[in-house]
């Protein structure tokens, strides 16, 4: 069971990670009237047309001995971050991203512009305007986007596989502990654990589809 | 910013701007210049002229484009020297046409918001008050989602009252109200600005609400101001043809000028549409101009026989085409060529016993009939 717990250790913290991350930039993704505002928001959907072999790929450069993340984490932290929990919770949240800034975007987007303004003239300033106004009003967003990029999380292969290689207990997640088992002939067991995925997987979804209907609007506004 | 806290003198709003908004295909253009002493003024004209730009510009929600905006000494926007003071710090109180009311926070919370700055007690205390003032002091605990028509209006107008601001913007804030409640919401407003003489820009382009509240009308139209005074002046002679359709003028009507009777002040001119002659005042046109005539429905007197040893100059013969109930009103249309609206009363109805396709005779008085360049 190590490799479920894992699995679920290195969710949660990209999914808190993700709604830190992800809020203030889907806010200004939401509010900006900067024309190369497109360039960003093609750099954040990358990670949904990409293999994640190639994003895999790219982040292992990166985190190794000798890309820039990997020198700063060993200057920073005296190890490399290549093949740690750090290095995945990190390739995780770029991986995972879309799933954390779409949906909060589009909850941003939806809340009424006179509220901001009212919000405005009544003398509250931006941060207090976010606080009090935008976020309870986007809660179904941010309960759809801490949801998706947990399950999305979960669910992923190919980018632990490559950045983080097969260390049981450090990041061996349940879906590399399933293509393990299938790999020795495990079947059953790989059976077991991928039920068990299988039914966290379609839970997560009911919640997020009891709550906000309309999750996959992607690709983005055209 | 020392003076909050502390009542300000009663200073007048100046705004001289000028905004360029749209696109090439449609562009537009508000190009206006406006004081609004203490007391109500109204912005009037039809939806689209540039009212609610105008506001959203005291407000500092949009930038001009040029131009300068003030109350009193304090500048809010200064294109010349570059000055801009944010929307947070114009202590402006504006109430959306939407009203804008933050539906997760409750009646209080709402009116509570724009108090920020005041320690806890001092806050409860006036917004009590305010909520009071405005009748909805039993609704403070409600969800702001939750609560019908009339009261949303007063609490939107309590919420920026309460800040004691030094310019209140009002952008159609009785709309979709009975006649009964705007007047009741509107007598409070003005017990309130009575005794705060502040500058209140009213937006609307209902008459009714103009009769009710004007001091002053500032009619607005193409994002130009196209008159100015006191309402009966602004609205009564018409300058404009879609002011004055906006201004309750049910009857717009093609006219050209048979000839001028100057000793008796009055000038006889055919209506284009129905190729009757009727007379009206004089103005200044020669025979063979054309101009417009506008006259209200509710000006026309309406007969179910030919009327005779009337005052009145000019009857029109016609077929009643529909008859309407509004309220304590019917809305008869008459076709005399040209369809004519008429405002007749139910009991008239019944005495004359209109129906459709009936028979009828308008009679307009020479003095209803306004002109329209």
């Amino acid at each position: 069971m190590t490799s479920l717990w894992l699995s679920f250790e290195l969710a949660g913290c990209v999914a808190v990670i993700l709604l830190l991350l992800g809020a203030p930039f889907a806010y200004w993704l939401a509010y900006s009237s900067w024309r190369g505002k497109f360039l960003l928001e093609s750099i954040v959907a990358l990670p949904l047309v990409l293999p994640p072999t190639v994003l895999g790929f790219y982040a292992l450069l990166a985190m190794g001995p000798h890309g820039p993340l990997g020198r700063l984490w060993i200057s920073l932290f005296g190890h490399g971050l290549a093949f740690t929990f750090g290095g995945l919770v990190i390739a995780s949240v770029l991986y995972s991203f879309p799933f954390a800034v779409q949906p909060l975007m589009v909850s941003f987007e939806a809340v009424d512009q006179k509220l901001i303004a009212a919000s405005a003239v009544l003398g509250a300033g931006r941060l207090r305007t976010f606080r009090r106004i935008i976020l309870p009003l986007s809660f179904s967003g941010v309960v759809t986007a801490l949801v998706l990029s947990f399950a999305h999380t979960l669910g992923e292969f190919g980018v632990v596989l490559m950045v983080g290689g097969n260390l049981a207990g450090v990041t061996r997640t349940v879906s590399i502990d399933i293509y393990d088992h299938v790999q020795s002939l495990e079947y059953a067991d790989a059976n077991h654990q991928a039920l068990l995925l299988l039914a966290i997987s379609f839970a997560v979804l009911c919640l997020v589809y009891g709550i906000n209907r309309r999750v996959w609007t992607f690709p983005w506004k055209l | 910013m020392e003076t909050i806290g502390r009542e300000v003198d009663p200073s007048s709003l100046f705004a001289s701007i000028r905004v360029d908004r749209g696109n090439h295909a449609a562009p537009f253009v508000l190009d206006v210049s406006i004081e609004a002493p203490p007391g109500i003024t109204i912005l009037f004209g039809p939806s689209g002229a540039g009212k609610s730009t105008l506001l959203d510009c005291v407000a500092g929600l949009v930038r001009p484009n040029s131009g300068k905006i003030t109350v009193g000494e304090e500048i809010f926007f200064d294109s010349a020297s570059k000055a801009e003071l944010p929307p947070q710090r114009r202590r402006v109180a504006y109430v959306f046409q939407s009203l804008a009311l933050f539906p997760h926070l409750t009646v209080g919370q709402n009116v509570e918001y724009g108090l920020n700055h005041l320690p806890e007690t001092r806050r409860q205390t006036r917004v009590t008050e305010i909520l009071e003032a405005f009748r909805v002091g039993h609704l403070r605990n409600q969800k702001a989602s939750q609560i019908s028509g009339g009261e949303r209006q007063r609490t939107a107008l309590a919420r920026s009252l309460v800040t004691a601001p030094r310019v209140l913007l009002l952008d159609e804030p009785l709309t979709g109200l009975d006649s009964e409640l705007k007047t009741s919401i509107v007598d409070d407003l003005r017990v309130w600005n009575a005794a705060r003489r502040i500058p209140v820009l009213y937006v609307t382009h209902s008459r009714e609400e103009v009769d009710a509240l004007g001091e002053r009308v500032i009619a607005i139209d193409r994002g130009r101001v196209q008159d100015r005074g006191a309402p009966m002046d602004v609205l009564d002679a018409p300058r404009r043809k879609r002011l004055a359709q906006a201004g309750g003028f049910e009857n717009l009507l093609t006219a050209k000028v048979l000839d001028l009777r100057e000793s008796d002040g009055v000038m006889r001119v055919r209506l284009a549409e129905t190729m009757r002659e009727i007379e009206v005042p004089l103005a200044h046109a020669s025979a063979g101009d054309q101009l417009h005539i506008a006259i209200r429905a509710g000006d026309i007197m309406l007969a179910a026989e030919p009327p005779r040893g009337l005052s009145a100059r000019n009857i029109l013969e016609g077929k009643m085409v529909s008859l309407e109930r509004r309220a304590a009103m019917v809305i008869a249309k008459v076709d005399c060529g040209a369809t004519f609206v008429v405002h007749v009363t139910p009991g008239a109805t019944r005495a004359l016993e209109l129906a459709a396709g009936k028979r009828v005779w308008l009679v307009l008085k020479t003095h209803s009939c306004h002109h329209v360049d």
